[in-house]
């Protein structure tokens, strides 16, 4: 039985080792990678479609921010160049974020997680299952009034597949898309985008996407409870509720192995 | 104790010898095939290997992509540059009649190319685009000599590994390796657009490097070298760049 659904009474599934693992090295990588990628930014703070741009040409988006090249004409102070660590790290992190989200996919197949977790169970795949979500959170209802959905439901299960299987793949897409290296060998990465320039503007839109993610993901993160919820992301286990009182602490060795 | 801790015992001893021993034949087979990059120390050494590492498996013979004449940049960018210094405001008085191309090292004959040496070997002309590290990019044709006709005019050794290139400021240089040296669209550059390559985009010389950034692509080149190990070169890091905390490897 994959560990992953096993369920006490009402609680929230507890995390595998290999979740929370993966949660918090794709959390270290995510921060590095957005730092970095804002740095990267703003030495040239301006948005192009097509394949190629620069000052000489006109923008699609002109983030009108300052800019750490005085080439760049932004009516602000030149900020310090921090581009050379910046990528180095951008391109490190992504190296982690990358293997990091191969191993969770690979581990996740194999182990039912995504099946059994985050693709949204039979008779919950209808609009019905949403609209009884956005109700649940607009009315401020608790969570264990949305019959039969263990563990996630049905929006946590969209917004996670969706970042999985849509944003993930996009930004290593409009990322590798930009490696002039890369291009030379797999021309379509490039071209498929609409050129260089399309892709390191979609590039900057998706992480804009994944930041908002983050953002939603957080809040609703300390809705629910920040402590018990991040202690289960940490140790794996859900303690909301002490201990019941009249029962005598069990040796730690003979509770569920908690993998 | 269960059995299934035994077991996860041997199966975890046995991924950890596995490990250890798969990560030092990956340690050799690395350095034995010039898949470790000079700046791979430090905290972003790892990243920068594992780059390097993977695009010289996937693109050592891979084609910068070329364009068509029509997408041709009509205002090209050429970064905000000022010629260097007193000698080459001399040599550009001049009209650069004076300007050698110095190749040494791991030669066979070393030898000294005027501009008008380079002009008459055989041309290479491409429509490749510059992208620079910050983001902007352009096209441009470029016209020059192959660097490979070059190395091997001067008789480049087999030994060589890597290609170090000076500009004409001493703070000013950079190296590739072999694959990227021997490449067919790595071009000693003296024409663009159909012109002289004006000076602000790197003339009389530069050698464009299409496969990486531009930073890699450095202007107003005097002096190349042939060298089996990047070691005795400023830091050792292969290029001025990593210097100033650049990666040396700009492919991504």
């Amino acid at each position: 039985m994959p560990r992953t659904t096993v369920l006490r009474e009402s609680e929230d599934p507890r995390h595998t080792a290999l979740v929370r693992l993966t949660h918090w090295i794709t959390t270290a990588a995510f921060f590095a990678l957005l730092l970095t990628g804002i740095e990267i930014v703003i030495s040239h703070p301006r948005f192009y479609w097509g394949e190629t741009g620069n000052v000489n040409m006109t923008p699609l988006v002109n983030l009108h921010i300052p800019s750490s090249r005085g080439t760049v004409p932004t009516g602000y102070r030149v900020l310090p160049d921090q581009n050379g660590w910046s990528r180095y790290l951008h391109f490190e992190a992504a190296w982690v974020l990358v293997l990091t989200g191969l191993i969770y996919l690979g581990a996740s197949l194999w182990n039912g997680h995504l099946r059994n977790d985050l693709f949204p169970p039979r008779g919950h795949r209808t609009w019905r299952a949403y609209r009884d979500v956005i109700a649940m959170y607009l009315h401020r209802r608790p969570p264990s009034e949305v019959s039969g959905a263990h563990g996630y439901n049905v929006m946590q299960r969209t917004a996670y597949l969706t970042v999985i299987f849509v944003l993930f793949p996009l930004i290593i897409w409009t990322g590798l898309a930009q490696s002039p290296s890369l291009v030379s060998a797999y021309p379509f990465l490039a071209t498929a985008l609409g050129g260089r320039q399309s892709a390191r503007t979609l590039h900057f839109l998706i992480s804009g996407a994944l930041l908002l993610f983050v953002l939603t993901h957080i809040a609703m993160v300390i809705h629910a409870g920040f402590r018990s919820h991040v202690r289960a992301m940490i140790t794996g286990r859900r303690s909301d509720t002490p201990a019941p009182t009249q029962a005598a602490p069990q040796p730690v060795a003979s509770l569920p192995e908690q993998p | 104790m269960t059995p299934i801790s035994r077991r996860k015992l041997i199966t975890s001893g046995l991924a950890a010898t596995a490990g250890v021993s798969g990560l030092a034949v990956a340690s050799h087979l690395s350095r034995r095939f010039g898949l470790i990059p000079p700046d791979c120390a430090g905290p972003y050494g790892l990243g920068t290997t594992l780059t390097y590492a993977a695009q010289r498996l996937i693109t050592t013979h891979s084609l910068a992509r070329e364009f068509p004449r029509g997408m041709i940049s009509k205002m090209p960018f050429a970064n905000a540059i000022a010629p260097p210094n007193d000698a080459f405001k001399a040599h550009q008085a001049s009209g650069f009649a004076n300007w050698k191309l110095d190749v040494e090292g791991m030669v066979a004959h070393p030898t000294s190319f005027s501009l008008s040496d380079l002009r008459s070997m055989p041309l290479r002309s491409q429509i490749t685009e510059v992208a620079c590290e910050e983001g902007w990019s352009y096209i441009a044709e470029w016209i020059g000599t192959p660097l490979i006709d070059v190395l091997h005019s001067a008789g480049i050794l087999p030994q060589a590994r890597y290609i170090v290139y000076h500009s004409i400021d001493a703070d000013w240089w950079d190296s590739i390796d072999m694959a990227d040296a021997l490449h067919p669209q790595t071009l000693l550059t003296w024409g663009m657009n159909d012109g002289d390559l004006p000076v602000s985009f790197g003339g009389p010389l530069r050698l464009r490097v299409p496969r990486q950034l531009g930073y890699k692509s450095v202007k107003f080149i005097q002096r190349i070298t042939a060298t089996d190990s990047l070691k005795g070169f400023g830091k050792g890091l292969g290029s001025s760049e990593p210097e100033f905390g650049y990666s040396w490897y700009a492919g991504i």
